[in-house]
């Protein structure tokens, strides 16, 4: 039973960030702007929180700190998808190109900047925000130590923005605005919305939740942030993808994904798997493969929205 | 189709292709002067000599240093062949990563284990890793003409898929577990280095460049001279006009991103049997030469000639920053580098606005109107297209 307990909260870790993140490149999609950056997006808004989280380790810890580098993270997140959607929107650039660029730029500023601070590139923090046990809830049997032990507020914030996410998308003006440019800007335009500030708006709610996943993956699994999020800005991606950019099986496919990685990574330590004598490598291509079958099947009655990676372009109507 | 050999368009075409070299040209002034301004914000009394060197290292440090630019290129020019390849017949090959990552490793392997094929090994070899970057590039290319899907995210599934396996298989197979990578490849299987390590003495550069410089020869008489190039630059101009005119457009897509595969993996190839020493590290980390295909060939504009020339470009910069740790700067800048003028080439209709308002001409408004490389934008948003089809047709 320890085992499981330990199973679901390692699964939270790796879950938690892919749904935010996920969701983030939903809002952008949705909006009609293809948003393969998520990773850069990702590195960058973990490495502006670590360095936060470095700098003000002398001075507070604990929640209070955790919270004010999610709000650094939200912030350099949105600042560097202000560069994806000046390229997309304004700039008609191809997204693909530019997303790749802010893949390139990210990393490569994180190192770069690393090293002139602290001469090597791995920046260090002290984690004082483990949560050994939520009071009351944790006391439930089976649900409590499942969720509400040994677990980080990061977790709970994932979920607070899939509700927010799925309300925001669906039952908001806002929300069937961006999804009228997502699907057909020119019938949105015609109506009197501006696009391009709804795709703005796309991105850069994007780039928030991007740096927030960014920050909330490194958290729980490192002390050192070595300028990388191991891939999962694309991972989240094939997420978005596989979850048929809509909230709710976002979550489904986000957990599956999120079991796929806990199990490549906690093979080793539990006997069950051991012996079933499936290679390692199994868990880890699987998330990506699946994706691939699922577009290959539902190419044809695809939910991809449709306007997505056109750029607008207002003269054309 | 008949819009390819028109007289007219042609000349329009070149005014075009004028414009994007320029708009090149400006997007690469427009990353050194960012990497400068990010030198001049770190340590403003370092940065101008570290900034000479970057970009005179190659001249001022003689024939060694002209040596590693020529080696440094050498994986860049293949990949970036293989995603220009991909941009001039219609489709965005982000997967050479994965194609060159399997490309290493069927090098690697055939190189270990394939002795008895005695003085032409390397060339079997190499071989071997064509064949594995275009099997591997052709997955894509299957799922996009017989299941429509968009080739952009198969290969970036594709490009970590095959990171896990190789990093698996080279684990099992050709593994040096002190060391934590790939087992050495025998001697024979190392490219014979032509001379160039007495013209470039004290260099890596062996005889990888001159197979780098044959393959975009080769992919310029494809592409220009033959019938079969001109057969996937009509599927990658419009899929439904070149059914119409009777081309096997399911065909064409698959063998495109087959050929293109087939250049990255070579790439691959290339770097593993160079004989300087390099082998493959296992490390769950994208190869990065793969992305940085994808800037050469912007650069170069996708043209087999200017990628050689793009990729030049790239290794001389990327020489140039690591002389430049002598001045206490991390050599990561040229990355910052380099990624930012991908950047400024995405956004190249920013420069092509400057270019055409100190012309004062307005005739190629057409033309402007859409960014060069666009090559994802489906065909069914007929303005766009078409427009894009005139300037590609007339550019090729």
């Amino acid at each position: 039973m320890e085992t499981f307990y330990y199973l679901v909260q390692q699964m939270m870790f790796f879950t938690v960030p892919l749904l935010i993140v996920a969701l983030g490149g939903m809002f952008s999609e949705r909006s009609g702007i293809v948003n393969v950056a998520l990773e850069g997006i990702m590195i960058f808004g973990a490495f502006c929180s670590v360095l936060f989280l470095n700098f003000t380790q002398d001075f507070i810890s604990g929640q209070f700190q955790l919270l004010l580098a999610l709000l650094v993270a939200a912030a350099s997140g949105a600042l560097i998808s202000l560069l994806h959607a000046y390229a997309s929107v304004n700039m008609r650039a191809n997204q693909v190109i530019s997303g790749t660029a802010i893949n390139l730029l990210a990393p490569a500023f994180a190192i770069y900047t690393a090293r002139i601070i602290f001469g090597v590139q791995q920046i260090g923090f002290v984690n004082t925000f483990r949560i050994a046990k939520v009071p009351i809830l944790g006391d439930i049997p089976f649900i409590g130590p499942m969720f509400f032990q040994k677990c980080y507020i990061t977790t709970y914030l994932g979920f607070i923005i899939l509700a927010i996410s799925y309300v925001v998308l669906y039952k908001t003006r806002f929300g069937l605005r961006l999804r009228a440019c997502g699907e057909h800007p020119q019938a949105a335009d015609s109506v009197g919305i501006n696009v391009y500030k709804m795709r703005y708006a796309g991105t850069i709610i994007s780039g928030i939740l991007g740096g927030i996943g960014g920050l909330v993956f490194i958290v729980p699994v490192t002390t050192q942030f070595n300028a990388s999020v191991a891939g999962y800005g694309f991972l989240a991606l094939a997420v978005l993808i596989f979850g048929n950019w809509k909230p709710i099986p976002i979550l489904w496919a986000a957990l599956f994904f999120g079991m796929m990685k806990t199990l490549s990574a906690a093979y080793s330590g539990i006997p069950f798997l051991l012996n079933l004598g499936i290679p390692n490598v199994v868990f880890k291509v699987i998330p990506y493969i699946a994706t691939l079958v699922v577009l290959a099947f539902t190419s044809k009655n695809s939910a991809a929205p449709r306007a997505e990676g056109v750029p607008y372009d207002k003269g054309q109507r | 189709m008949n819009k390819l050999t028109e007289k007219k368009p042609r000349r329009f075409g070149t005014i075009t292709l004028n414009i994007s070299f320029l708009s090149a040209i400006m997007a690469v002034c427009a990353g050194l002067l960012l990497g400068l301004l990010v030198l001049l914000c770190t340590n403003a009394s370092q940065a101008f000599p570290a900034f000479k060197t970057i970009l005179f290292t190659p001249i001022t440090g003689g024939r060694r240093q002209l040596g590693q630019v020529l080696y440094f290129a050498t994986p860049l020019i293949c990949t970036g062949l293989s995603v220009g390849f991909a941009f001039k017949t219609g489709l965005f090959n982000i997967g050479a990563s994965g194609q060159f990552t399997l490309g290493a490793y069927a090098a690697i392997v055939t190189g270990v284990y394939c002795g008895f094929f005695g003085g032409v090994h390397w060339v079997v070899c190499l071989a071997f890793a064509a064949l594995a970057g275009a099997l591997w590039g052709s997955i894509p290319g299957l799922l996009k003409a017989y299941y429509n899907v968009n080739e952009v995210i198969t290969s970036i599934m594709l490009n970590y898929t095959s990171m896990y396996i190789v990093n698996y298989l080279i684990v099992k197979t050709c593994y040096n577990q002190l060391k934590n990578q790939s087992a050495n490849v025998l001697e024979s299987a190392l490219i014979p280095k032509f001379g160039l390590n007495r013209l470039f003495p004290g260099s890596s550069v062996g005889g990888g460049i001159i197979i780098a410089v044959l393959a975009a020869i080769a992919i310029y008489v494809l592409l220009e001279k033959t019938t079969f190039g001109y057969e996937l630059k009509a599927v990658g101009l419009s899929r439904d006009a070149a059914k119409y005119a009777g081309i096997n457009e399911k065909r064409g897509i698959v063998l495109s991103m087959a050929i293109s595969g087939a250049l990255s993996g070579l790439g691959g190839g290339l770097v593993y049997l160079a004989g300087a020493g390099k082998n493959f590290n296992v490390v769950e980390v994208l190869l990065m030469e793969g992305m940085d295909g994808i800037s050469v060939a912007l650069l170069g504009l996708s043209h087999p000639i200017g990628v050689l020339f793009a990729g030049l470009f790239f290794g001389w910069i990327t020489v140039g920053g690591f002389n430049m740790q002598l001045y206490s700067f991390a050599p990561e800048i040229v990355d910052v580098i380099s990624s930012t003028i991908i950047y400024f080439a995405a956004c190249s209709l920013m420069f092509r606005g400057i270019i055409e308002s100190m012309r004062g001409g307005k005739k190629q408004g057409a033309a402007v109107a859409t960014a060069t490389p666009a090559p994802t934008a489906p065909p069914d948003t007929a303005p766009a297209a078409d427009s894009e089809a005139k300037e590609k047709g007339g550019a090729l």
